[in-house]
């Protein structure tokens, strides 16, 4: 049944008892053509648009535990494409424009709100690096407007322009914004699954079957199950996979953490970066304020980091926006993310054949979801990487050919 | 009495102190002791708060930190509160507080129209709406987000001081109800060093207020001379008003102490809180725990409370709620309340859902006069402000539909009681694994931690006497593995309550007047207004796994983050997907426990000691002459020194010319500086610099690149050898820790046979940088020492006394003029300054900043890492390979060079750039397109690195990393700037000024 | 938030440490004689397992001395600490 605001109220009068499942849980069978592991907003995405754009069918998804359970239900929702490489650019902006129109292409609102991004500036250093950014947007077709100290506190209401590091100015991109992360598992499921598409949860995968180099099918906790090309999107295991599969991974998986304030009326409608002063909010539509905190810097697969990560981001919240000061948390988290050497994702072929992997996202994977999730089906369906996802293969960590946003903005958020 | 609702006697407040307050600006009192919950109570104001989704009005549900409905807005102005808990908020004079989320008022509230249209607002609505047309989004957001939210953020900065405080200790015991503090007492007779933490202003816990007995005292009695005992032990700390707040791993526990939070705050000149961080061999959780609320149509009304709230309002506060009292019950343990609330003269009726009562019961209700409705249900409340009357009827059997007739009774307060859930909140967090217990139909621990306890109701223990033995030999167990195994002899003979607590029924939801998903609102999560019908359309929608229900229906995520909630969800969730409630399984427990001011965990690291400000020995010299300052790092460098009316431009043209015409002083203290020893230090210094150093002399200064093991570029410097085995290296400002570390890590990890020791020494140096052809002449005044350019040549240090303080002298330039580095311990630093200014005078010396080093430094070429590197950039990259030894059989970054991308052809390389129009300053930033077309894209071919106009030449210079840049000399490029103008360039080698080094060499 | 035995100075809070990932990974004898892929698993391949992990640390607010940590990365539980130099532990727990 389609969603509408018609609909809604015409359900009203039948107490809302003749919804149907937004997505059902099948049992898993015994082929697949292709088979996507990692059921969050990637690899659902991936699957949809497998059977959407290139009308392929016999799809499942395999999710250890709940669909979008991982880090795409983790995360602080930041969605922006103002990288500054011409590949992590295109590669973002992919995904802003399908951002987009993904609320009505999937019939799921998704909440894509764009309320623009601040990057502040404390520095002289800093303003070179947003200035940089900046152009480097705006030539690629990216919106970019470099700000300067008194446009930003003329944007921002109750941020603390004099701080220690006060602010230089500031780099906006109106088209970044947040969305609403739950939605976007649950709307790819949903429009996957109406598709065609298995969704299997519960269905943790143990083993990787492997003939001649090339892939087969798998082994999981609910059985065996053949498949013609698997792709891998697994944040948060992706080395545990790939060791399954015989071959390691440039990453690291180490545990970013985030919380929330209670829920308060609108104090701030932006959302707000600054690497200098380490600092990352923006305000849900429920009211609460969301921040990101740092990840730690040792391998952990606990979903929980240290308590000094939160410490760590008090101070320059408390900072930055004075106002914060009496205002409580709600929550923290913590969520596993797998780091690459330059912070910028794997999409590609793997040393099997048939086998393919989406990883390394680190901490900023959420905003890439739907760009990640359209080339990786285009690269699964065609068995070759599509233009967009050339660029991030694992071979670069070979040839040398990386794609180092950690180096260029020290924090890849 | 001054308060409608008040007992003339008993409880824990103060009569003799009157306290006045006001609440939605109506003045009132209160007694000193009361909660703000407790005064409202008093003063018979149920209606507190509005509800977050419908504004449905809501009363006073707890007595607790659990408390989902009475948030109210504490305080005024900059020390506003929002989300306040009114059952946590002590009394005090002049308190003012207001209702939240309503609008014009708490009684006329206008959101309330949400109420009517509830039906088409199920859980779950917006996922399915407002999409409609696609751009119109955030037009519906803007008023969503009006909508949502609670309480108001103060609008000034917080004026409330907070500290923090880490603790260290043997056992630490989470709560101090009477299974706390024998434990405590226990775990510290033995001699354990004790810290007992409590939530509230009054140590005791729920038996403060039941007629329960230990050691044949009444149980008060028996709390008294308990904290008595151990507030006088020299190894216990005892902290009331603090919640243990976070729990992580290796028994780390965070703790918020409310210090002046229940003073009037004109009183205070102490911190409002403290935040705890402790840090325990052992922890004992005895948190205690709370009521569960029974699921019925309309159980939100102001004037329901849960039974055990209003046995404490009774009991501990003195203030009876209600006096047409009907209690909703599952369970006997209830009916103890009953008994209190009829001993202060309220009449009770009992409804109880269970088809019999015991024995028991039924002759405690006989001897009290209870009316009792037992296999009843109340299906229905009324009452649109407070609860005016109830309607109940009786069950069949099964329970599923109903037999005889509807009743409605006239109620002024309904209490609820469907059983007790364990506080694992903080067990949970520690990583401990819970179990679903069917006797208490809730969540227990099952799996410890290492070094950890769980004692009392806490445990799911709820039987006095056992669970007091345990909490002893918690105590004694804690303090024996901690090494303090002094005997204690068991101190708890008897305990015994009235009505214990031994079970209670599953009661998913009761049936209504109408069907539970019939817009009957069978209330689950307060705040969040999730009704059972909610959580039957999210299983209905596939929602099934308990992650997916909370995030759907948002149920156990308000302010109380499902601590009346959640185990009622779980048994619904359970009831509808017919499988038991441990398979249904539970939302994992985040911290904190309670919400946890942000101030307090940010403590004193904001304002002046948000971060450290390093400042070099001459600093107040710069403030004194005027300097803006820079920020690098966590250093204050002068950026510029302008006089009185120049601008940034006119006041760096101005030293940059002086320095080139005659002397400039630069204060370069903050230069990394390590000194390196041991007769491994050249072999050291080849693998760690590109260039070569086994042949440098003694007293001979070199230029370094240091590349990553990427064979990036990431620091460079000089590095000068002092003697045989000794050199001083010099880093960036920015990059000094960096380069520390990264020698520390192949020193200590990769060449492990290598005698080098590294000492950073930035901090123990002054750095005065003079330059110019001047410089001689006026170091020679200040001299005896030979500094001719025969004895002290370009690239060459000598030790030499300058203003009679030991020095070294370098003669190396960044500037590309003459120039001396004059090193000088950095307690003598402000004295040679001030004698180099006073010396300088006549050669006009002129101090400058930052800005104009970067200036005089790109005029010569000169790369700074950082500003022109990105750490992308190999040395071949920047035109260095004059740098690279081909010679050395290895270097960290060699083996990297030689990779294919790396090695390619057309890399982006450094160039020099000639402004055309002989003015336009480039942004630094700005790119070059390789075609400039009218709207971007535009495909770019390298960027700005540094730009500056050169006042010296008198244009424009700028470099730039350029696609093949080092074979594109002489080419004319185009930069596009934002303004649409187009800039036009061609490209140049990268030195612009004195070529050949004359100046510096001289 | 872990408390890490230092092997120069005992039993420290975390926040004294900082992690630099895993540890045994030796840099090449002959960085030269060593291909570009043989290269590139040195400069960034990591066997990141779930499971037990050995790590470099350093106790950054204390000695400032680099070491070895041997942790699981699920449960987090520090099983030894010891000298950089010292052979890789053979554990049961591997």
């Amino acid at each position: 049944m389609k969603y509408s605001l018609l609909n809604l109220v015409r359900n009203a009068f039948s107490y809302h008892e003749n919804w149907q499942e937004a997505w059902t849980n099948p049992g898993l069978k015994k082929e697949y053509d292709i088979i996507i592991v990692g059921g969050g907003g990637h690899g659902l995405g991936t699957a949809y648009y497998l059977a959407k754009q290139f009308g392929l069918k016999n799809i499942a998804v395999l999710e250890k535990g709940w669909i979008g359970g991982g880090n795409t239900g983790r995360n602080t929702t930041i969605i922006r494409s103002n990288y500054l490489w011409d590949e992590s650019a295109a590669l973002y902006n992919h995904a802003v424009n399908l951002w987009e129109g993904l609320s009505s292409e999937l019939n799921y609102n998704v909440m894509f709100s764009q309320r623009g991004l601040f990057h502040l500036a404390h520095t002289v250093h800093d303003m070179q690096e947003i200035t940089r950014r900046g152009y480097s947007n705006h030539l690629n077709g990216i919106d970019a407007e470099i700000l300067n100290k008194e446009d930003v506190l003329k944007k921002i209401p109750f941020i603390n322009g004099d701080g220690r590091y006060p602010i230089m100015g500031a780099l906006l991109q109106r088209r970044g914004g947040t969305a609403r992360h739950d939605a976007v598992a649950w709307g790819y499921a949903r429009a996957a699954e109406n598709l065609g598409v298995d969704i299997i949860q519960n269905c943790e995968v143990t083993g990787i079957n492997i003939t001649k180099g090339i892939v087969t099918g798998l082994e999981t906790t609910r059985g065996s199950v053949k498949a013609k090309k698997v792709g891998l999107v697994p944040a948060g295991h992706s080395s545990v996979l790939a060791n399954m599969a015989g071959f390691q991974l440039p990453i690291n998986s180490v545990p970013l953490q985030a919380l929330v304030s209670e829920p308060i009326k609108p104090v701030l409608d932006c959302v707000i970066m600054s690497n200098a002063v380490h600092v990352y909010v923006s305000q849900s539509d429920k009211g609460e304020l969301v921040v990101g905190a740092g990840s730690d810097a040792y391998n952990s697969y606990s979903q929980r980091g240290s308590f000094d990560m939160i410490e760590h981001i008090m101070g320059p919240l408390v900072e930055l926006f004075p106002i914060f000061s009496r205002l409580k948390m709600l929550r923290q988290w913590g969520g596993i993310v797998d780091v690459t050497p330059d912070r910028s994702p794997i999409i590609g072929k793997t040393p099997i054949e048939n086998l393919f992997i989406n990883c390394g996202w680190g901490t900023g994977g959420f905003k890439a979801t739907p760009g990640s999730a359209h080339v990786f089906a285009e690269t699964v369906a065609t068995g070759e990487p599509s233009k967009i996802a050339a660029p991030f293969s694992i071979d670069r960590h070979y040839s040398g050919a990386l794609v180092d946003e950690a180096a260029a903005a020290a924090v890849a958020h | 009495m001054i308060n409608r609702n008040r007992l003339f006697s008993g409880g824990l407040i103060d009569r003799n102190i009157l306290i006045k307050f006001k609440f939605n600006g109506k003045p009132l009192q209160g007694y000193q002791g009361d909660t703000l919950a407790s005064a409202l109570l008093a003063n018979d104001i149920h209606l507190v708060g509005r509800s977050f989704k419908y504004h449905r009005p809501r009363g006073i549900l707890t007595s607790g930190s659990e408390e989902p409905n009475a948030l109210v807005q504490l305080g005024k102005g900059a020390e506003t509160e929002p989300n306040a808990r009114a059952t946590e908020i002590e009394l005090y004079d002049g308190l003012e507080a207001s209702s939240q989320n309503c609008w014009p008022s708490v009684n006329h509230d206008i959101g309330a129209l949400n109420n009517l249209f509830s039906r088409i607002l199920p859980a779950g609505f917006y996922y399915k709406t407002f999409m409609w047309p696609p751009s119109m989004w955030m037009f519906y957001e803007y008023f969503i987000r009006r909508a949502a939210g609670l309480g108001e953020a103060p609008k000034e900065k917080n004026p409330s001081r907070y500290e923090q405080k880490f603790f260290y200790c043997d056992v630490t015991v989470v709560g101090a109800g009477v299974n706390g503090l024998t434990a405590a007492l226990t775990a510290a007779r033995a001699g354990a060093s004790v810290l007992l933490v409590d939530e509230k202003p009054e140590l005791g816990g729920y038996l403060l207020n039941a007629k329960s007995r230990i050691n044949n005292l009444d149980t008060k009695k028996w709390i008294k001379d308990t904290v008595k005992e151990l507030m006088a032990l020299e190894n216990v700390t005892v902290l009331n008003r603090t919640a243990a707040t976070g729990y992580y791993d290796y028994n780390y526990v965070t703790a918020l102490q409310k210090i002046t939070n229940h003073l009037p705050n004109s009183l205070s000149k102490q911190p409002r809180e403290r935040f705890w961080r402790i840090r325990s061999k052992e922890v004992i959780l005895a948190q205690g725990a709370f009521e569960r609320p029974l699921v019925f149509s309309g159980n939100d009304r102001p004037g329901i409370m849960m039974a055990s709230s209003a046995q404490t309002y009774v009991n501990q506060y003195g203030v009876l709620p209600g006096n047409a009292v009907t209690l909703f019950t599952n369970n006997d343990h209830a009916y103890s309340v009953a008994v209190d609330l009829i001993s202060k003269g309220a009449k009770v009726i009992i409804v109880d859902i269970r088809s019999n009562i015991s024995e028991k019961i039924r002759k405690l209700c006989e001897q009290n006069k209870i009316e009792t409705y037992i296999s009843h249900a109340v299906i229905k409340t009324d009452g649109s402000k407070k609860i005016s009357s109830i309607t109940v009827q009786e069950l069949s059997e099964d329970k599923q539909s109903f037999v005889g007739e509807a009743v409605t009774i006239g109620t002024d307060l309904l209490l609820m009681s469907g059983g007790w859930n364990p506080a694992v909140q903080l067990f949970s967090q520690s990583r401990g694994k819970l179990k679903y217990d069917d006797q208490i139909s809730s969540f227990i621990p099952d799996v410890l931690v290492d070094n950890q306890a769980v004692i009392g109701s806490n445990n799911g223990d709820f039987n006095l006497k056992q669970s007091l033995m345990s909490s002893y030999e918690a105590g004694l167990g804690a303090a024996h593995r901690t090494g303090n195994k002094q005997e204690v002899e068991n101190f708890i003979n008897d305990a015994n309550e009235p009505i214990e607590f031994i079970t209670a029924e599953v009661v998913p939801y009761v049936l209504g007047s109408k069907p539970v998903t019939h817009g009957s609102k069978h209330f689950i999560d307060f705040q969040n207004d999730v009704t059972a019908a909610d959580i039957f359309l999210a299983q209905r929608e596939g929602y099934v796994s308990v992650e997916h229900t909370k995030r759907y229906t948002t149920t156990g995520m308000a302010t109380d983050q499902g601590k009346t909630s959640n185990v009622n969800a779980l048994a619904l969730m359970s009831h509808i997907q017919q499988k038991p409630v441990g398979d249904v399984g539970h939302t994992t427990f985040r911290p904190p426990y309670v919400p946890q001011t942000f101030g307090a965990i940010a403590g004193r690291n904001v304002d002046q000691y948000f971060d450290p400000q390093r400042l070099t020995a001459i600093h107040e010299w710069h403030i004194d002459n005027g300097a803006v300052f820079e920020d690098v790092g966590q250093w204050k460098r002068p950026y510029f020194y302008p006089k009185k009316v120049e601008t940034m431009t006119e006041a760096v043209n101005r030293e940059c010319i002086a320095a080139r015409a005659s002397v400039g002083i630069l204060d370069a203290s903050t230069l990394g500086k390590i000194d390196i020893q041991g007769p491994d230090a050249a072999k050291f210094l080849n693998l760690i610099y590109t260039n070569a150093w086994s042949k440098l002399e003694i007293g001979a200064c070199r230029y370094g690149l240091m590349c990553n093991e990427h064979g990036m570029v990431f620091d460079d410097g000089v590095t000068t050898r002092l003697g045989e085995n000794h050199y001083h290296m010099t880093t960036t400002t920015g990059g000094a820790a960096r380069v520390m570390s990264w020698l520390e890590e192949f020193l200590q990890t990769e060449w492990l046979d290598m005698k080098v020791y590294c000492t950073s020494v930035t901090e123990q140096w002054t750095v005065l940088s003079i330059c110019g052809p001047n410089s001689r002449k006026l170091l020679a005044s200040l001299t005896e020492d030979d500094i001719s350019n025969e004895e002290l040549p370009y690239m060459r240090m000598k030790e030499a006394k300058v203003c009679g303080v030991d020095a070294r002298i370098f003669r190396i330039s960044f500037t590309g003029e003459l120039s001396f580095e004059i090193n000088v311990s950095a307690r003598y630093g402000r004295y040679v300054w001030d004698k180099v200014i006073e010396a300088g005078k006549k050669f006009n010396i002129t101090p400058y900043g930052t800005e104009t080093m970067h200036v005089l430094r790109a005029e010569k070429g000169f790369i700074i890492v950082g500003q022109d590197t990105d750490g992308s950039a190999t040395p071949s990259d920047l035109n260095m390979d004059w740098i690279v030894s081909k010679k050395k059989e290895d270097f960290l970054g060699k083996r990297s060079f030689l990779r294919p991308d790396t090695a390619k052809n057309g890399r982006k390389q450094l160039v020099g750039l000639l402004i055309n129009d002989k003015k336009t300053v480039v942004p630094e930033g700005s790119h070059i397109v390789e075609e400039v077309s009218k709207q971007p894209p535009m495909k770019m071919e390298g960027h700005i690195t540094s730009s500056y106009f050169s006042p010296t030449l008198g244009h424009p210079i700028a470099m730039a990393m350029l696609k093949n840049g080092k074979a594109r000399n002489g080419d004319l490029v185009k930069i596009p700037l934002m303004n649409g103008k187009v800039v036009e360039a061609t490209v140049t080698e990268n030195v612009f000024y004195d070529k050949a080094g004359a100046r510096q060499n001289d | 938030m872990f408390v890490i035995k230092c092997p120069y100075c005992g039993e420290r809070d975390q926040t004294e440490f900082s992690c630099h990932g895993e540890s045994h990974i030796a840099r090449p004898e002959n960085p030269n004689e060593v291909g570009d892929v043989e290269w590139g698993k040195y400069l960034f391949f990591r066997s990141n397992p779930k499971g037990m992990h050995y790590e470099r640390w350093t106790h950054d607010h204390g000695c400032r001395r680099w070491f070895n940590v041997q942790r699981h990365t699920v449960t987090d539980k520090i099983m030894q600490t010891y000298k950089m130099g010292q052979p890789k532990p053979k554990g049961i727990n591997d």
